[in-house]
């Protein structure tokens, strides 16, 4: 291709991407999540595989017998230096082969897959559950600001942001399992190979836990967003037109508190990823989240790679999202250049 | 109260908030639990001194936990090697934070886009994920996680740092000292670093929070602080079992965790609605940084 | 009872003639809108922000309201609409539109407001709604107050008329855009648009040049003219601007700490005051067509909560009397229905005319002298955008040029490029013969410190974590080394040369004022010594008596200290009352240049400008 077809062709993309911020956006953000994610892999691969010394025997720690040693060698490619490895590594990954679980020899991808799924379920279910209500609540305070109701959801909303995820699944526990109700159950015995939606009460206390988690932090973000909207010298113009209180709410307040809202949402999703790990182990619930705790305890290398890289993967993912929704919610950047 | 000690004085005044009292009073009542506990406790936490899950007794007022030891002895030894790592790992993040916050800030260009770069790949680890990946391979060892927490903190203070100081940057005063041939590290620490002072006390109040959470969760998993050490993260795992049998072995230190957390929370509120009083109105903390599409500030509000 | 008395029992506090006509009816000569006793307070403290306010208009006549920042205007121009800010409460007295309590109506005020009373607010571009279309927010005002017609015209048909009236109609889909893709001046045009729309009776407008071109401003004020003319609509038109009222307003009313202190026909208030805050106000104020001194006023209008007892401005006034600080005057009846809250308002009137001040004498320049910066063949980008070209020429010493134009003509690009804040240009600039490096950082000590810079705004130029002193301190401590006590000596000598005393040395800036902190923006300049100051639309951001002293100020120290100015503005009366030498730039290159342009305007573009000024006519 000549050099006059070359700037051409860049000057076309260029005026194309003028046009359209909101395909310039998402190319963008994913060629940097690509380039994340590539650094993120090789963060990964350093911290459980770029060992010195005797790595194998460093990996298995007290669990070493000469067969696991040896098992541990080959499919860490552990004798090779270290960017080979790292080479062989990241090539079967991007051919969806995510080795063996040191644990029981199975493939990762087979093994650890449908988890994936399920912890997928659990995310979204409390994120949307979480979203709506805390977000609901968050522009009820607003509209009645200083009210009875907005301090004390605001003092509520305080105190739980405080709490660790396994205080309140432990809470939700003793609530409704153990000691007060025994309407639910305490672990969530998920029958393997049935799909999440299909054990609906197994479900309940896990997304409760991890909706009450977040709640706080979209409660508080939809109220601020939400007041200093109201706050706002559109708002007061609106006022002075004399329109209704609910339209000013609604169709001049609202819209204006969208982004920052959308913003929140997605940290908190990204927040969740780390979240699970936690209410999975305490409810048993077969997730990834679940199985990382277990492949540390024993070590199992691979697995943990795949579980780390599918939670980071998640972020570039959600991070890409979050940013355009907030485009689209904006009309100014929406339609600027 | 200004100048060099001007942070002295809005603790100062966000302790006499009713918030800051209540904050304060919490917090406080934990912390001195914790450091105190280990020279009052009746027993030794690690000796097994009754029956298994035994129901509080005048000798036993908590009762015992899952290898029989005294609950209350345990309570009170297990909070101040938690409260320790996560001071060690807050002043790590904080410090490592708010340096790579402000130079990304005040250089932008090639240095702020390689700084936020490495910023990003940090933070796409959750905390808790990042910490159980480096726990996996080098083992629980305390000064690991301690280095692991305090690393996996400062992606989001230099983010959260970097927005205000973006903000200090832009104004004249910064470009006044510029024109004096100030050179760049005296222009950081003598006129930016002053002015994103109320922003770095908030984060050390979150991080300091968030420390203690995720310490504790580590602990809870296994992977923290290891037995037969009394820590109330792993207690709380440890005597799940129990629930039914003596609850207090699990309602205990679950109360105390609560109660810190809850306690610094509120503190640091009062921090941020002080500081934010003196130049904006307290409701725009919650949104100042969302507004302006920086998802970096919102780490004040989220994790 | 003639109109006029009655009007004047009406000014006494809390006396109501509204609508009884002893002789039965009239209802013509009856006042569209009669305040009686406005008061608003702070919520809580109950401290008085606006009190005392009364006064009445009648239809198709406009209100002129003046006063300086934290004089209550825009607070009492908000409580004719029955609305507060937040924090603030309504807390006694009646606005009469038509005869009914407006403050009265409760929620039932929304039926009026957009219909029959409408606002123009200050700021277009936080008035408008970022995520709404432009004809989104036109047309719910229609729907809001269920006009499915008006007068015979649909909806539609209604808006387009509008669009014309305000002269957006050759703006292509001017109703489907978001607010940001219009221009000030356009976004400006959408709000009188939305407030004339339902043909109101009275229209309140809030400082609506402000932030505005001096060709935008004529524009948007022939409109607004215009339209209250064709509609006979009555205004409130609150304002800083003393030249923009006078050229709008049939009466002006004057407010000082949240009062009324003066009101009468525009003509009579401002060649005659009878409030000496008036009187020092027309004294500040800049004439574009002739130099004079500017007398500023020192000191600060008192806060809600700590104002005196007796009359606010009594510590400031040079006629006050010590019954002065006893009681708070009430109006003085002068002539016609001019009145003013002043125990002395008869003598004040009888001062000499304002258009009778001392003109400023020209500094005739020196043979022969070699300029002390020299600009040649300048040219600016930023990226690809070429801000600046071809622009050449000198500063004298001891002399001061002013460099003039519209925002965008590149001015302030133009000071930064000169002491170092952008490098992107190309060309030659000189100091003293020596060719000034792009990069500030290779330009030697000696070459900085003899060219200081002012910031326009005194709200962000100063660190808020530093004392006065130790702001004024620091250019010595980076550019000279001397002892501890030599730093203090000359702090304490610029500060004194901007008129602050010790007292100043250990406050923070945000106890200090606009004006204040101003000063110690131009004393931390001089503590080096310069030759050349170059000052940054330094008073923008000022209130006009403010500014008067900061420009009186600069002046002194041109001719006492023979520091050369290089004064970047876009206010031409101020150019008038500095500049020995004026430079007029327009889209990045020199219109006209030399110590006569305002006198003798060659171009068309420098005598549009000129004729565009609003001026005051003060004789």
């Amino acid at each position: 291709m000549s050099v006059l077809t070359a700037r051409m062709g860049a000057v076309r993309l260029r005026g194309f991407g003028r046009r359209h911020p909101l395909v310039r956006l998402v190319v963008m953000r994913a060629c940097l999540g690509v380039v994340t994610l590539w650094l993120v892999s090789v963060v990964i691969f350093a911290a459980t595989q770029a060992l010195p010394g005797n790595a194998a025997y460093a990996v298995l720690g007290h669990t070493a017998t000469p067969q696991r040693l040896q098992a541990v060698e080959a499919e860490l490619h552990l004798n090779r230096p270290v960017v080979s490895q790292y080479e062989s590594w990241i090539g079967g990954v991007l051919r969806g082969d995510f080795g063996s679980s040191l644990a029981n020899g199975e493939s990762v991808a087979a093994l650890i897959g449908p988890r994936v799924v399920n912890s997928a379920v659990l995310v979204v279910v409390s994120g949307v559950i979480g979203t709506l209500i805390a977000g609901a609540l968050g522009v009820l305070a607003a509209a009645r600001r200083d009210s009875w109701f907005d301090h004390v959801a605001s003092v509520v909303a305080l105190g739980v942001t405080a709490l660790p995820e396994f205080v309140v699944a432990i809470a939700l526990v003793i609530l409704f399992s153990v000691l007060v109700l025994h309407a639910l159950p305490a672990v969530s015995a998920i029958p393997p190979g049935s799909e999440p939606w299909q054990n609906l009460k197994e479900l309940v206390l896990p997304v409760a836990t991890l909706a009450i988690v977040i709640a706080p932090y979209i409660f508080r973000m939809a109220r601020g967003a939400m007041v200093e909207a109201m706050e706002s010298d559109y708002v007061e113009m609106a006022r002075l037109k004399g329109l209704t209180r609910r339209r000013v709410l609604l169709l001049h307040a609202f819209p204006n508190a969208i982004p920052p809202v959308v913003q929140v949402v997605g940290l908190n999703l990204l927040y969740l990823a780390g979240g699970i790990v936690v209410v999975e182990y305490v409810f048993n619930y077969p997730g990834v989240g679940a199985a990382l705790v277990d492949a540390v305890s024993n070590r199992d290398i691979p697995v943990i790679q795949f579980v780390v890289l599918v939670l980071t993967a998640f972020y570039v993912f959600v991070n890409i999202i979050t940013d355009v929704v907030a485009l689209l919610a904006s009309p100014r950047r929406r339609t600027a250049g | 109260m200004r100048g060099g000690w001007e942070w002295l004085g809005l603790l100062a005044r966000a302790a006499r908030t009713p918030r800051g009292v209540a904050g304060i009073t919490l917090a406080g009542v934990v912390i001195l639990l914790a450091i105190v506990g280990p020279f009052v406790a009746p027993h030794q936490p690690t000796v097994s001194v009754t029956a298994t899950f035994a129901p509080p007794s005048s000798a036993y007022p908590l009762g015992a936990d899952d290898l029989g030891r005294d609950v209350l002895s345990r309570v009170l030894a297990g909070g101040w090697l938690l409260l320790a790592v996560a001071a060690g790992s807050t002043a790590l993040g904080v410090g490592a934070g708010v340096l790579v916050g402000i130079a990304a800030a005040y250089f932008g260009g090639v240095t702020d886009g390689v700084l936020m770069r490495l910023v990003d790949v940090l933070l796409a680890f959750p905390q808790l994920v990042f910490a159980l990946l480096l726990v996996s391979v080098l083992g629980p060892h305390v000064w690991l996680i301690l280095v692991a927490v305090g690393i996996s903190h400062a992606p989001q203070v230099a983010r959260v740092v970097r927005a205000a100081a973006l903000d200090v940057c832009e104004r004249d005063f910064v470009r006044a000292v510029e024109l004096l041939g100030a050179p760049a590290r005296r222009v950081m620490v003598g006129e930016v670093l002053p002015n994103v002072l109320s922003v770095v006390m908030v984060e050390l109040g979150l991080r300091f929070t968030y420390s203690i959470l995720i310490i504790a969760g580590l602990s809870f998993l296994g992977f923290g602080i290891q037995p037969p050490a009394a820590n109330w993260g792993l207690m709380i795992n440890e005597n799940r079992i129990g629930l039914v049998a003596n609850p207090w072995a699990v309602v205990a230190p679950v109360l105390l965790i609560a109660v810190l957390t809850i306690g610094l929370n509120t503190f640091t509120d009062a921090i941020a609605r002080t500081s934010l009083g003196v130049e904006r109105p307290a409701e725009q903390l919650a949104v100042v940084a969302g507004v302006s599409g920086e998802a970096a500030s919102l780490g004040e509000v989220v994790r | 009872m003639s109109a006029a008395d009655r009007e004047s029992v009406v000014r006494d506090e809390g006396v109501s003639a509204v609508g009884a006509t002893p002789d039965g009816g009239n209802a013509a000569a009856e006042p569209l809108l009669a305040v009686e006793g406005l008061q608003v307070v702070v919520r809580g403290s109950g401290a008085d922000v606006v009190d005392e306010v009364s006064f009445t208009l009648a239809r198709g006549e406009v209100l002129g309201l003046v006063g300086e920042s934290g004089s209550g205007k825009t607070t009492v121009a908000l409580a004719l609409m029955g609305h507060t800010r937040r924090g603030l409460v309504i807390g006694a007295g009646r606005v009469l539109f038509a005869g009914v309590d407006l403050l009265a109506l409760g929620e039932r005020i929304r039926s009026l407001r957009g219909a029959r009373i409408a606002y123009v607010a200050q700021d277009p571009v936080s008035a408008l709604n970022p995520t709404l279309k432009i004809g989104t927010q036109l047309r719910e005002i229609f729907r809001a107050h269920g006009v499915g017609q008006l007068g015979g015209v649909s909806v539609e048909e209604r808006i387009r008329e509008l669009l014309a009236e305000v002269r957006l109609d050759r703006v292509s889909h001017a109703l489907e855009v978001y607010p940001h893709q219009l221009s000030g001046g356009q976004q400006q045009r959408v709000m009188l648009a939305m407030a004339f729309a339902c043909r109101p009776e009275l229209i309140i407008l809030d400082e609506p040049t402000t932030g505005l071109d001096v060709t935008t401003q004529r524009h948007v004020l022939d409109t607004v003219r215009g339209l209250c003319r064709s509609y006979h609509v009555a205004a409130v038109y609150v304002s800083h601007d003393l030249a923009v009222v006078g050229e709008l307003a049939d009466r002006v009313g004057v407010m000082y700490a949240g009062r009324l202190v003066e009101l009468g026909a525009t003509g009579h208030v401002f060649r005659a005051p009878g409030h000496p805050y008036t009187r020092c106000l027309l004294r500040a104020i800049p004439s574009p067509t002739r130099a004079h001194v500017l007398v500023g006023l020192e000191g600060q209008p008192p806060r809600p909560g700590a104002r005196p007892q007796g009359c606010f401005f009594a510590p400031r006034c040079e006629f006050a009397l010590a019954r002065c600080r006893e009681r708070m005057p009430s109006a003085e009846a002068l002539e016609g229905r001019h009145w003013a809250r002043c125990v002395r308002a008869q003598e004040v009137l009888r001062l000499p005319p304002l258009a009778e001040l001392p003109e400023r004498e020209p500094i005739p320049p020196a043979a022969g002298e070699v300029p002390l910066l020299e600009v040649e063949r300048l040219e600016a980008r930023y990226g690809e955008r070429v801000i600046l070209s071809g622009i050449s020429f000198g500063v004298l010493p001891r002399r001061c040029l002013a460099v003039v134009g519209e925002s965008g003509a590149g001015k302030t690009t133009l000071a930064r490029c000169i002491v170092g804040l952008h490098s992107g240009w190309r060309g030659m600039i000189a100091f003293k013969g020596v060719a000034l490096d792009r990069d500030r950082r290779r330009r030697r000590r000696e070459l900085i410190r003899r060219m200081q810079y002012i910031f326009q705004n005194p709200y962000t130029s100063l660190n808020p974590r530093k004392t006065v002193s130790q702001l004024v301190e620091q250019p010595l401590r980076e550019l000279f080394s001397l002892s501890r006590r030599e730093r203090s000596e000359r702090v304490a000598s610029a500060l004194e040369e901007a008129a602050l005393g010790g007292e100043y040395l250990s406050r923070y800036p945000d106890q200090l004022s606009g004006g204040e902190r101003q000063r110690v923006a131009i004393a931390r300049a001089l503590v080096v010594e310069p030759e050349l100051l170059i000052c940054d639309e330094v008073t923008s951001a000022l209130d006009v008596s403010v500014q008067a002293a900061i420009v009186e100020l600069l002046h002194r120290l041109q001719r006492t200290r023979g520091v050369a100015l290089l004064l970047i503005t876009h206010n031409l009366a101020l150019v008038r009352s500095l500049a020995d030498d004026v430079l007029i730039l327009r889209d990045g290159r020199v219109v006209e240049h030399g110590p006569g342009v305002l006198d003798h305007p060659q171009s068309e573009y420098a005598m549009q400008l000129l004729a565009n000024v609003p001026t005051l006519a003060l004789a």
